[in-house]
């Protein structure tokens, strides 16, 4: 049976997430271990206990997010948070870094290992690898195949694959971006912060538009009509000497939304649907998980999905089906 | 985009517009008080995700109310008071949007990054303490609107009861503008 994978930034949201019928939430710590290391978000030791009680009484699974990159020779913290994940019980770790994983592996043999997006393993050869060397039961795919590919890497692998279905449509090689260090010094794979708060500026102008800049550099301004995005270089609007009135250069601000794809993805071999958004409101994830919890019940009864409209909620007010459907997306 | 002009959004000024921004000021100062004490009180364990930002000045500014709203979430000593949008205080930190987008937002009924992305709300100042705040109040169970509308017995939550039924009405008009 498909599971439903659901964010949870806080103790609030999992147990919104767990009563909006969540097979699993998955959550991380108040710290660079995690990469949704942001301000006021995540999870401490006894918070995640509770939230594990909580979702395992409800009959619904917890997988601890350890998916950024220990710097050499600094991986305590990495491993301490594998060693109080195990301690509370959660049901899975969600990780990139090998060295993690080696370590998870042993230390930990009886708790399953996922490998995370931020590995971005994405042929059948690269997986086996990880499924041979460290025991990955699921690998996260990143969002760049297409569902052809998917059923055929679905053939060709034994671990069980994950996909995102809704949210961030983070199109960078997953683990590998190094646009926000340029700019802030800090490492999303490392410190787990794309664009820190810290960093981040918005500057409102009386016509109603406003410009958004991080680490002091201007990444977008917003005309009065348009919709906003998130303040990453990676959605930013840059202006050149070939495109004067300003373009995307990397990617639009837009979010994944494959509601209308389900069945094919089931169909291609997917275990897990996975929703981003450890980052948004109760309200985000009470909105996205019932939606989605709704569809998929309809599918498995046999019936036509009812897919909610969810585009209010999507960056730049805009969705998309992006590589699943074609790699020509824009 | 509906963008935050008071121009356009706003009330329209009236001529002793002064004179009543400081009389309403003045008598929901003692309901403010009221409300940020117990929030305060109730929920401790708010103020451990605001981190170092607990002294910081937020400008809370319902444009379309006839004042501001100035919150500094120091747990030794909370402070919300309404403040006239002549003198407000060197706030930290800005969140601006209409009533009913704020209200829905402490309703726990709208989502502040998708109210940011249609631009329903508007954000400035220091950006991580925005995010703190955001996340701190998200963390409480329920929602706090309705925590306190309850302060206020039958009588708040009636009036929370037409709130919500007037962001219903007005979320489907905008639907239907839109289709």
């Amino acid at each position: 049976m498909t599971e439903l994978i659901c964010p949870a930034g806080t103790p609030a949201a999992l147990r919104t997430a767990v009563d909006a019928g969540a097979d699993a939430v998955y959550c991380g710590f108040q710290d660079a271990t995690n990469a949704r290391n942001f301000p006021g978000l995540n999870f401490t030791a006894d918070e995640l206990a509770r939230g594990v009680s909580y979702a395992r009484s409800r009959g619904t699974k917890v997988l601890l997010t350890i998916n950024t990159y220990p710097p050499a020779g600094k991986v305590d913290l990495w491993r301490s948070a594998a060693d109080v994940g195990a301690h509370v019980g959660v049901d899975a770790f969600i990780v990139a870094d090998m060295g993690l994983a080696d370590y998870v592996a042993r230390a930990h043999p009886d708790i399953r290992l996922h490998l995370s997006v931020q590995a971005a393993a994405s042929s059948p050869e690269a997986i086996r690898y990880y499924c041979k060397h460290f025991g990955v039961k699921r690998v996260v795919l990143p969002r760049i195949l297409t569902i052809p590919e998917i059923r055929q890497i679905r053939r060709e692998i034994h671990c069980e694959i994950e996909t995102f279905i809704f949210g961030n449509h983070g199109l960078m090689v997953e683990g590998r971006c190094s646009l926000t260090n340029y700019l802030t010094g800090q490492s999303t794979n490392m410190d787990g912060v794309c664009s820190p708060a810290s960093d981040v500026e918005y500057v409102q102008d009386e016509d109603g538009s406003m410009c958004s800049r991080l680490g002091g550099f201007t990444l977008d301004c917003i005309g009065a009509g348009e919709k906003a995005g998130y303040p990453t270089i990676c959605k930013g609007r840059y202006i050149g000497s070939h495109r004067p009135e300003g373009y995307y250069a990397f990617e639009e601000p837009v979010s994944l939304n494959l509601s209308h794809l389900l069945p094919e993805l089931i169909e291609a071999g997917v275990d897990a649907l996975k929703i981003e958004g450890r980052q948004r409101s109760k309200s985000y994830v009470r909105t996205v998980v019932s939606a989605f919890r709704s569809a998929l019940d309809d599918i498995r009864h046999g019936q036509t999905p009812n897919i909610a409209d969810l585009v209010a909620l999507t960056e730049g007010q805009k969705e998309t089906r992006g590589a699943f459907e074609t790699k020509r997306w824009r | 985009m509906k963008h935050l002009n008071p121009d356009k959004a706003a009330i329209p000024r009236l001529p002793r517009a002064e004179t009543i921004t400081l009389m309403s000021c003045a008598l929901v100062q003692p309901l403010l008080r009221r409300v940020v004490r117990q929030i305060a009180t109730r929920h401790p364990n708010l103020f451990e995700r605001l981190g170092s930002y607990r002294t910081i000045d937020y400008l809370i500014d319902p444009i379309d109310f006839p004042f501001a709203l100035h919150l500094r979430p120091d747990p030794l000593e909370p402070l919300l008071r309404a403040v006239s949008r002549d003198v407000t205080p060197d706030a930290g930190a800005t969140i601006r949007g209409r009533f009913l987008t704020l209200l829905r937002l402490l309703d726990s009924s709208e989502d502040g990054d998708a109210a940011f992305f249609s631009r329903d709300l508007e954000v400035s100042g220091d950006t991580e303490a925005i995010v703190r705040l955001r996340n701190a109040l998200d963390d409480l169970d329920g929602s706090i609107a309705e925590e306190v509308a309850n302060m206020f017995g039958p009588p708040g939550r009636a009036i929370l009861g037409r709130l919500r039924q007037m962001y219903l009405r007005r979320h489907s008009a905008e639907k239907l503008a839109q289709a």
